[in-house]
């Protein structure tokens, strides 16, 4: 077998597992932090309950975040040692500041939050809380700068095959980072919002912890409504950027082959390799050049324009791209749908509104991975754009080696992948007021009751 | 500048190995001792006991495989692949240890198989850790910059040796650790297995420190030759009487003391192979000046880690001091 191939597929199996996780924490982190600002400046004990009950649930994804995370951080060396010697100089010291303003902070000030209830004050949990969500985002700062100068690189030079530093700014800023950080951010926070409002709409749905719900809908879908739509600016913004650095990934993500007319946005088609031509073509005549030069007759590069060899594999980009943006319009919908029922005061009772996004919690993980396969297999067939092919970029390490970590890691994964959201699903049904009554031993291990839960619930009116 | 800065990057990357071995090596020690508990609310006492600080312990990895990224590029594309499966094995056993704290709390039915995770993952994780240096210190085959040897190169009776050695180390930290920080009959039986571990552990020393001047030319050098050997000379003395002075803290009932004896035990250890391996990054061709980023790579890194280390170690310490005293039985901080 080929031990490119089978390096990428491990790299490209362990990084999607992990990103799975931030993707989630991140905003998870801030919505922690910000219930118990409100439940400060309220004294509502609802909003320490729901900053509990979703601790826990943190507690269990940044538990795999972490772990998943280290694995990346050897796996460069261990399977691009190549490219670890050709860009170590210069985002060598991305990874080393994150580690430095990030990992120990969020290690650190976790063990506060999630261990110190009966310990700190109320300001110090907060505070920890807050700590931990900067931390998440300092760490998504450094990552995706290291990430944008693979797919921009700037201020370096290129000496025996080696790249050197010139311009720390340059590098740290390159061209494409504000725009990745920004769109990655808000994809985010746009996850854990949709988490939070199927989880509120599932208590609804069920008539069970009612109030506790009703919060979580509120919140998540003034979220929604704002960061959906920011997001499509942000990704316009985004793709013009790469139009200007990468322009055949663009072409890629378009299905747009013959540069010397006007691109078609293809809604559906299926992109012909070989013979360099879409089939099942269905389009909005001149749509993407409208987007992307904002002229109906504009012109942009064709993936004609250069040889195949230096063109990335066209259909997974152009269809995970293409279930990005479904995606992203359908949260758009939600957002502005949910905000004018609040508007209208239907939003709790608009049974078919909340049975709808209950089953949508998956929206935001599907989003983030497509996009992250778009711009990441779109570097084809550079790892490091310009600088280093990926080709070029493995471990003297043999295929049997790779192969058998790689089937380890599927094992290992799937089995800790399953039962992670076996029992997040769990902490959910268990509900926020799983967490009012604690037995001595901590978290107690009583079977589920929604019966009990509902009685308790009926009982303690206040909360 | 250009041969100092090399130094101080291997001083500073040292130091966050060493700071790894001794805080995540009580951690895995615990795991290591797990099967000995007799009973859940046993093994409830050990995991809160550590609970709060594995996660920033183990971040002290992190730094110290990316710090080698950073500062020896050329060092870490060696080490890596020469190492890949004891080190992808590592990951694989924290990765189990790693969620096994939290999954083990919300599991019900299923908290034997965390249980066999957290102790599973912690053993293979040391394990490995000690092939890893045992691998290091035996030497790398490299050729044009990049290693040249085989799969299973690592897979010597040395290495295996320095992963059961420690094994006994880790185990020795965690129960040091246990006699400091919880009560009633984890503490008792901790001690007694304290006890023993380090006779263990000094045996384990005293093998290594045999074995390594015999097989390798270079090490029986540096400690051997005159005027080495006039500076050398009390290293196993010293040694010697901090495992004795821990064996009489023991015995006397102390509770903090044995720790810090455990810990001392390891930076002497540390310090050894340190002298038999300096300048060395990659025995035996690839010293700390081949290895080394450019220049203005390691000066940018170095300008944000001299403020930034103490802050970490500032804020370590105040959580160290927050989950300070002991765990009582029955007792969790959830």
């Amino acid at each position: 077998m080929d031990p490119v191939l089978l390096a990428r597929v491990q790299f490209a199996f362990t990084i999607s597992f992990h990103i799975i996780f931030p993707a989630f924490t991140i905003g998870l982190a801030a919505y922690i932090a910000t219930l118990l600002m409100m439940w400060m400046r309220t004294g509502r004990e609802r909003y320490q309950l729901l900053a509990r009950f979703w601790t826990k649930i943190f507690a269990v994804s940044f538990g795999m975040g972490v772990v998943s995370g280290i694995v990346l951080s050897y796996q460069f060396g261990t399977n691009w040692s190549r490219f670890s010697v050709v860009t170590g100089n210069v985002i060598g010291p991305a990874i080393g500041y994150e580690v430095l303003t990030a990992f120990f902070l969020e290690a650190t000030f976790l063990g506060v939050l999630l261990f110190a209830w009966k310990r700190v004050p109320p300001w110090l949990l907060t505070l920890s809380a807050a700590i931990v969500a900067v931390g998440t985002a300092i760490s998504a700062f450094w990552i995706l700068s290291a990430n944008s100068w693979m797919q921009t690189p700037a201020g370096h030079e290129v000496r025996d095959g080696i790249a050197y530093p010139l311009d720390w700014v340059a590098i740290i800023f390159n061209p494409s980072f504000p725009y990745r950080l920004a769109h990655m951010l808000t994809a985010a926070y746009l996850t854990t919002a949709f988490v939070v409002l199927a989880v509120g709409a599932r208590y609804l749905v069920a008539g069970r912890h009612e109030a506790d719900g009703r919060t979580m809908v509120r919140m998540a879908i003034g979220m929604i409504a704002v960061l959906a739509p920011l997001q499509l600016f942000l990704g316009d913004q985004h793709g013009l950027n790469t139009l200007k650095h990468q322009p055949i990934k663009i072409a890629t993500m378009e299905g747009h082959w013959d540069g010397s007319k006007p691109g078609d946005f293809h809604i559906f088609a299926w992109p012909d390799e070989k013979n360099e031509r879409n089939l099942f073509e269905l389009s909005i005549p001149r749509g993407s050049s409208l987007i992307l030069t904002h002229d109906p007759n504009g012109l942009f590069p064709g993936l004609t324009s250069v040889p195949p060899s230096e063109r990335p594999p066209v259909v997974p980009v152009f269809f995970a791209f293409r279930i990005m943006i479904g995606i992203g319009f359908l949260m758009i919908a939600i957002g502005l749908y949910g905000a004018f029922l609040w508007w209208r005061g239907t939003l709790m009772t608009t049974r078919w509104y909340l049975r709808s996004v209950q089953h949508g919690w998956w929206l935001g993980f599907v989003a983030v991975l497509c996009g992250w396969i778009t711009t990441e297999v779109g570097r084809q067939p550079w790892i490091a754009h310009g600088i280093l092919r990926t080709a070029d970029a493995i471990s003297p390490v043999s295929a049997a080696s790779v192969l058998t970590t790689l089937i380890l890691f599927v094992i290992v994964y799937g089995i800790i992948f399953t039962m992670g959201i076996y029992y997040i699903n769990r902490l959910i049904a268990r509900g926020p007021q799983g967490f009012a009554v604690e037995s001595p031993r901590g978290v107690p291990n009583r079977p589920l009751s929604s019966a009990h839960d509902a009685g308790r619930e009926a009982i303690q009116p206040g909360r | 500048m250009e041969w100092y800065l090399p130094v101080i990057w291997a001083a500073l990357i040292g130091a966050a190995v060493a700071f790894y071995v001794i805080l995540d090596g009580f951690d895995l020690g615990i795991g290591i001792l797990f099967p000995f508990a007799k009973e859940e609310k046993e093994q409830d006492q050990m995991i809160a006991s550590i609970a709060p600080f594995w996660d920033g312990n183990e971040t002290w990895l992190v730094l110290g495989g990316g710090g080698l990224w950073v500062a020896f590029p050329k060092a870490y594309a060696v080490i890596m692949p020469a190492l890949y499966l004891p080190v992808i094995l590592m990951l694989l056993g924290l990765i189990f240890r790693g969620v096994a704290f939290e999954f083990r709390t919300v599991a019900n039915t299923s908290k034997k198989y965390w249980n066999f995770a957290f102790a599973g993952g912690a053993t293979l994780a040391g394990f490995c850790q000690g092939v890893i240096l045992g691998g290091l210190i035996q030497g790398i085959k490299v050729e044009n910059g990049e290693f040249a040897g085989g799969a299973f190169d690592f897979a010597t009776p040395f290495a295996l040796l320095c992963g059961l050695g420690v094994l006994a180390g880790y185990a020795l930290l965690g129960a040091c650790w246990l006699v400091m920080k919880t009560d009633a009959a984890v503490a008792k039986r901790a001690r007694d297995h304290a006890k023993l571990l380090l006779f263990v552990v000094l045996a384990f020393m005293a093998i290594v420190s045999l074995w390594t001047p015999l097989q390798f030319p270079r090490i029986r050098e540096r400690w051997f030759s005159v005027p080495n050997i006039l500076f050398l000379w009390p290293v196993p003395l010293i040694t010697a009487l901090v495992a004795f002075m821990g064996w009489r803290w023991l015995e006397r009932g102390r509770d903090y003391a044995p720790f810090f004896s455990a810990i001392a035990l390891f930076l002497l250890g540390y310090m050894g192979l340190a002298i038999s391996v300096y300048p060395y990054l990659v025995p035996p061709t690839m010293t700390v000046w081949d290895a080394s980023a450019a220049p203005s790579s390691q000066i940018f890194m170095l300008l944000g880690t001299l403020p930034l280390l103490p802050i970490i170690l500032m804020y370590t310490a105040f959580i160290y001091y927050l989950f300070r005293g002991k765990v009582r039985e029955g007792e969790s901080y959830h």
